[in-house]
């Protein structure tokens, strides 16, 4: 039997938070986590917790498996047990709304303050705006980012100043659109990012490389939005 | 709330890079202390007091201590803001950040007036 350890808060109900310990019979399965969740949901019916596509690409169900941030839904309990133990948290640093459900709020808002839309006020043309291959290529490792949150939950800058600091994955998706062709506003998007907190509050520990379930490197794209600004004195 | 007011520079750019050259001239410093001691292990003070008193090696020191006074700055800053913050220590932590930001910057200065002192005499 799999010692399974949940999380639990209720603030209608519970004054401080609380583990609930459960019993799991895996069956012998190398069961994904999102799996063992659904099947105690079934036992214990108040268990909260996100969850939409089960395959890894909504984002919703990023929590903190036995210490690292990652999606229920493609880590196998082989990864994730530790020591016949399993121990589901929710995702840290922002406000918990109930059980494993986050409140994301911070998290959004910085995602909105890089503006993430492609901004060219040229006149569009008739059919679409072209690219060739190789400035294609420059977007990916950026585009396939699904803001499930696991990387800027695991960065102790955005635990500190998540009203300031704007987080791996929203750092990530500045760069997408600084490295688009397409796109016109590159002095603009720049300009908003240099100040002490917003970029540069990344201290390159890569907690957020080693998490994300996409395997993308924030770290990377950060670099490279701090030379652009190097190169580009706003 | 955190604010910038008090750090090194309001642009991140500029910190940045601050913290990096200042790192290098003060590794290439130590670099050069240590060989010289190395080098001349029976120094006397007469040696030592005129390889201080050379222009070239009190520019060093001089770019050495404003390099260990901006560091020290932008670094402390950092960790201030981070750490003593309302987030962490609840209302009163504003006011602490702000009282331990303008202790930090004014014992950088006297530091680095003292060290100007020893070097260039007033």
């Amino acid at each position: 039997m799999l010692n399974v350890s949940i999380y639990r808060y209720n603030p209608e109900v519970d004054n401080e938070p609380y583990m609930q310990d459960f019993q799991f019979d895996t069956q012998g399965k190398d069961l994904m986590v999102l799996d063992v969740l659904e099947k105690l949901k079934i036992e214990d019916p108040s268990l909260v917790f996100r969850r939409s596509c089960r395959e890894g690409v909504c984002g919703s169900d990023g929590v903190n498996i036995s210490g690292k941030n990652g999606l229920a839904c493609i880590t196998p309990l082989s990864e994730a047990v530790k020591g016949n133990s399993l121990i589901i948290r929710p995702l840290p640093g922002l406000p918990v709304i109930r059980d494993l459900v986050i409140d994301m709020s911070q998290f959004y808002a910085q995602y909105e303050k890089i503006q993430p839309y492609m901004i060219n006020n040229s006149p569009a043309p008739a059919i679409e705006r072209l690219q060739t291959p190789e400035e294609r290529a420059k977007l990916d490792g950026l585009y396939e980012c699904i803001l499930c949150a696991c990387c800027s939950t695991a960065c102790p800058s955005f635990w500190w100043n998540p009203e300031k600091f704007i987080g791996p994955s929203g750092l990530l998706q500045a760069y997408r659109f600084l490295a688009d062709s397409r796109d016109t506003a590159t002095a603009e998007r720049l300009s908003k990012l240099d100040d002490p907190f917003s970029v540069f509050r990344c201290h390159g520990i890569m907690n957020c490389v080693q998490v994300c379930p996409k395997g993308l490197n924030p770290t990377k794209a950060i670099g490279h939005i701090r030379n652009m600004l190097m190169r580009n004195p706003t | 709330m955190v604010g910038i007011a008090s750090s090194f520079s309001q642009s991140g750019v500029i910190n940045w890079l601050v913290q990096r050259v200042s790192a290098l001239v003060m590794t290439a410093y130590i670099v050069f202390i240590t060989v010289y001691l190395l080098a001349n292990p029976n120094i006397s003070y007469a040696q030592w007091s005129e390889l201080n008193s050379l222009l070239s090696m009190r520019l060093f020191s001089l770019l050495t201590m404003a390099s260990i006074a901006s560091h020290a700055w932008i670094g402390i800053w950092c960790v201030l803001t981070d750490y003593v913050t309302e987030r962490l220590l609840g209302p009163k932590a504003d006011i602490i950040r702000k009282v331990l930001q303008v202790c930090m910057i004014a014992v950088i200065l006297i530091y680095l007036v003292w060290a100007i002192d020893i070097l260039w005499g007033f």
